[in-house]
């Protein structure tokens, strides 16, 4: 599913070019609009879909499994800190609307200070485990998280 | 100088006429670039039909006054503000270009279709516009361009994108030079070639330069308020008011993890203009 460029809608501001993870957002030397330069490489990772702050990318569906047109569209709304997608199938007669936070506190006001943190000691330089791991992942509080611990199990087939 | 008509001096070598006549002649040449424009893109085409699939999609009518009110905010807004550019530089340059363009260019047509020129206003007004014309589009040209902000391209290296900003500010440019050197022999005359050339090129490159976009930037931000009001959105997502109970009530999250007020988070990514790349 590669992204493509709504010309109306794009201003050339150049955000997804920044973003794309892969590097085939570019300019157009023509008309100064966004383009995907090489749809087979698009992984569909949607990151320019959220940066693009006037919603003029887009993603098709491939017609072997999308033929009639589906729509799965984002809002990323930085000021509110929330991530909205609309999710319409391809019969039309789904249309799902989600709405989840992506920031609880305002951007830029909590970056980790992790220079400041001790260096790691020789015993932790030799261990398998990562810098500063157990406490991040919550192993010094009373064992790893599981499932079973958290008094949860896996339940069978899709569920939402 | 500044306020003496500079075409009026220019009828002892062009007929009056002549200069109407080529008034009339960009005129078509610009209406016909933009239909060929509009054929070759298939930009109505395809502008029509997105209409149409948003009426389909609607969820709600929208009536006639309710779209008589929105043709005004669009003009309000995104065709004299130029509201659509995020980043402000931008958008002073292009009201700077925007607005020296337009009073240029009906001055022009007013003084050779002989309005009175006497009490100065009309030729101060045409170098005023083109003073911001040039203004405007050096500002673009030199330091906001994508090619050159972000791309490190030389100014002087230029492409077919570069069609209408290029004979825009030569125009501007060399219609201000002729209007001051217009008393020395020979240079006068050189930068009135260059000005006719200029103008020339801008309005008749309309099918390969972005001249157009004046006509269908309008058309595009005003559909793009329809869809908003009529709840289609181009299957865009609804914009949620967190506050809302009936929204905390269907999204549990937020209320979970951001409280029942979310503070304004302010900017993210766009705390940086991008430049990366």
């Amino acid at each position: 599913m590669p992204t493509f460029v709504y010309m109306t809608r794009c201003d050339g501001c150049g955000h997804c070019v920044d973003i794309c993870p892969s590097d085939i957002m570019h300019i157009d030397k023509t008309v100064r609009r966004a383009y995907n330069i090489e749809p087979n490489m698009c992984w569909e990772c949607y990151s320019c879909v959220k940066a693009c702050p006037m919603h003029a990318i887009d993603v098709r569906g491939y017609a072997d499994f999308a033929p009639l047109g589906h729509s799965v569209r984002v809002h990323r709304d930085e000021e509110k800190g929330t991530i909205a997608w609309r999710i319409k199938f391809r019969n039309g007669k789904k249309d799902m609307e989600l709405l989840a936070p992506i920031t609880t506190k305002p951007w830029g006001t909590c970056i980790p200070k992790l220079s400041e943190a001790a260096a790691p000691a020789n015993d932790m330089r030799d261990s398998e485990l990562l810098f500063n791991e157990p406490k991040y992942v919550r192993m010094d509080d009373g064992g790893l998280h599981t499932l079973e611990s958290n008094g949860l199990e896996l339940k069978e087939g899709v569920y939402y | 100088m500044f306020t003496s008509n500079p075409f009026s001096e220019l009828t002892a070598l062009i007929s009056p006429e002549i200069m109407q006549g080529y008034i009339i002649l960009m005129a078509i040449l610009v209406f016909l670039g933009t239909v060929l424009d509009m054929v070759h893109k298939k930009s109505a085409k395809y502008f029509f039909e997105n209409s149409k699939k948003a009426q389909e999609a609607a969820k709600r009518p929208v009536g006639a006054g309710e779209k008589a009110g929105m043709l005004v905010a669009t003009v309000a807004s995104e065709v004299l503000t130029s509201s659509e550019f995020c980043y402000v530089p931008r958008r002073i340059s292009h009201l700077l270009t925007m607005y020296g363009f337009v009073i240029f260019v009906i001055t022009t047509a007013l003084m050779i279709f002989g309005a009175d020129t006497a009490s100065g206003t009309l030729p101060a007004l045409w170098h005023i516009g083109a003073l911001m014309l040039a203004v405007g589009g050096y500002w673009f040209w030199f330091f906001i361009r994508v090619d050159v902000s972000a791309e490190g391209k030389k100014w002087y290296e230029l492409c077919r994108a570069d069609i209408f900003i290029v004979s825009l500010l030569t125009m501007a440019t060399f219609a201000l030079l002729w209007s001051f050197t217009r008393d020395v022999a020979g240079w006068g005359m050189l930068f009135f070639v260059l000005f006719i050339i200029s103008s020339t090129t801008l309005f008749s490159t309309v099918l390969w330069s972005k001249f157009a976009h004046m006509f269908f930037k309008p058309a595009a931000a005003f559909q793009k308020r329809v869809i908003k009001a009529d709840e289609s959105r181009e299957n865009l997502p609804p914009d949620y008011d967190l506050t809302d109970p009936a929204v905390q009530a269907k999204f549990p999250d937020i209320p979970e993890y951001m409280g029942k007020n979310p503070p304004n988070m302010g900017l993210g990514i766009k705390r940086e203009l991008p430049h990366h790349y």
